[in-house]
């Protein structure tokens, strides 16, 4: 599978719900459409949430990886503003 | 401007929504609000749009709290007997939110200031408690054409409309000339129940918050009417009428008239 080129990385390890996902629309809405935003986070609750609110609020969910015993990372293209 | 971290927990529940994001928030943060009255429907109007985050919040009432304002004026305390209400209602505001600045100006609102106290703010909003004002407050709007959200209540009623100078109905469009004397009981003569000023501030208060985040529809055109006792909402079509004296074709009211400016305190 092709890597999707990152814009934007941030990190949101030791927020909670919803301020994983408040962190994470706010650096969507400063991105432009087309951009991929890059989220690294360790709380399990917040891999499950993310994506389906980001889904729901029409961006593309590229990615969602766990990369070591405690972090994932989550890709998300800005679809719409 | 940037979101501090308390001003992103602060309105997490307003930026989740699609219809606000931090967007919308900051919208709401640069808004300036001029509110009619620190009485029944501006107490719970001033709340709301205080928690909201609104960052302007102008305020105009000449009277002190009394006891028998606090069955409904709910930024009004006990501690507060005798302090003017825009004083009052500003402490209770600030206290809720630092984010919010509240200029409160204790005069009656008279054709001689409205103009300039209204001039610098975005939405005005009626909570006037008599007709002399809620004229006023209407003509001095479309005169200026700001976005004006006008709410009244008398004993288990309300209603609530939105003027939209230019778009839309006025209260004129509605009601061309004042009720005479007598007519229509005033509060003092007929009471209201206080929860119903929280219900018609509400809608008020959610109705300055769409214009400022432009979504949705608001009440152009129309009139909404709660009928507290039997639980129902009634939404009254009302036309821009082309002979309105105000906003009409040719309108008739080209500055602002002589509004005999009785007070009751609502
Ligand atoms: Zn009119």
């Amino acid at each position: 599978m092709e890597e999707a080129r990152i814009d934007k990385k941030i990190n949101i390890k030791g927020l909670h719900c919803p301020y994983t996902f408040v962190k994470s629309k706010i650096a969507v809405e400063d991105m432009e459409t087309g951009q991929v935003l890059e989220i690294l986070l360790d709380n399990e609750e917040a891999v499950i949430n993310i994506p389906k609110s980001m889904e729901d609020h029409g961006q593309k969910v590229l990615k969602v990886e766990k990369i070591n015993d405690t972090d994932w990372i989550i890709q998300v293209r800005k679809e719409k503003e | 401007m940037e979101f501090t971290d308390d001003q992103l927990q602060r309105y997490s529940r307003h930026i989740i929504l699609p219809e606000v994001g931090g967007k919308g928030q900051k919208k709401i943060l640069n808004a300036k609000v001029f509110i009619v009255g620190a009485g029944g429907l501006g107490c719970p109007v001033g709340y709301y749009l205080a928690a909201a985050g609104i960052g302007t919040i102008g305020m105009i009432d000449n009277d002190t709290v009394e006891l028998s304002n606090l069955q409904r004026q709910i930024a009004h305390s006990t501690k507060t007997l005798g302090v003017h209400k825009v004083d009052s209602a500003k402490a209770t505001f600030e206290a809720l939110n630092p984010d919010v600045k509240v200029v409160g100006i204790k005069e009656r609102i008279n054709k001689g200031n409205i103009m300039d106290l209204i001039k610098d703010y975005d939405i005005v909003v009626d909570g006037s408690d008599n007709f002399p004002t809620r004229y006023l407050v209407n003509d001095a709007c479309v005169l200026l054409k700001k976005p004006l959200v006008s709410g009244a209540i008398l004993k288990f009623e309300g209603q609530v409309t939105t003027v939209l100078p230019g778009e839309g109905h006025c209260y004129r469009c509605l009601f061309e000339e004042m009720p005479p004397p007598g007519l229509v009981p005033s509060c003092q003569e007929a009471g209201v129940l206080g929860s119903v000023t929280g219900v018609v501030g509400a809608l008020q208060a959610t109705e300055v918050l769409k214009l400022v985040l432009g979504k949705g529809d608001v009440l152009k055109n129309t009139l909404l009417i709660y009928d507290a006792l039997r639980t129902t909402f009634r939404r009254v079509k009302v036309p821009k009428n082309p002979a309105c004296p105000v906003c009409g074709e040719n309108p008739t009211i080209k500055e602002l008239q002589d509004y005999d400016a009785e007070y009751c305190r609502m």
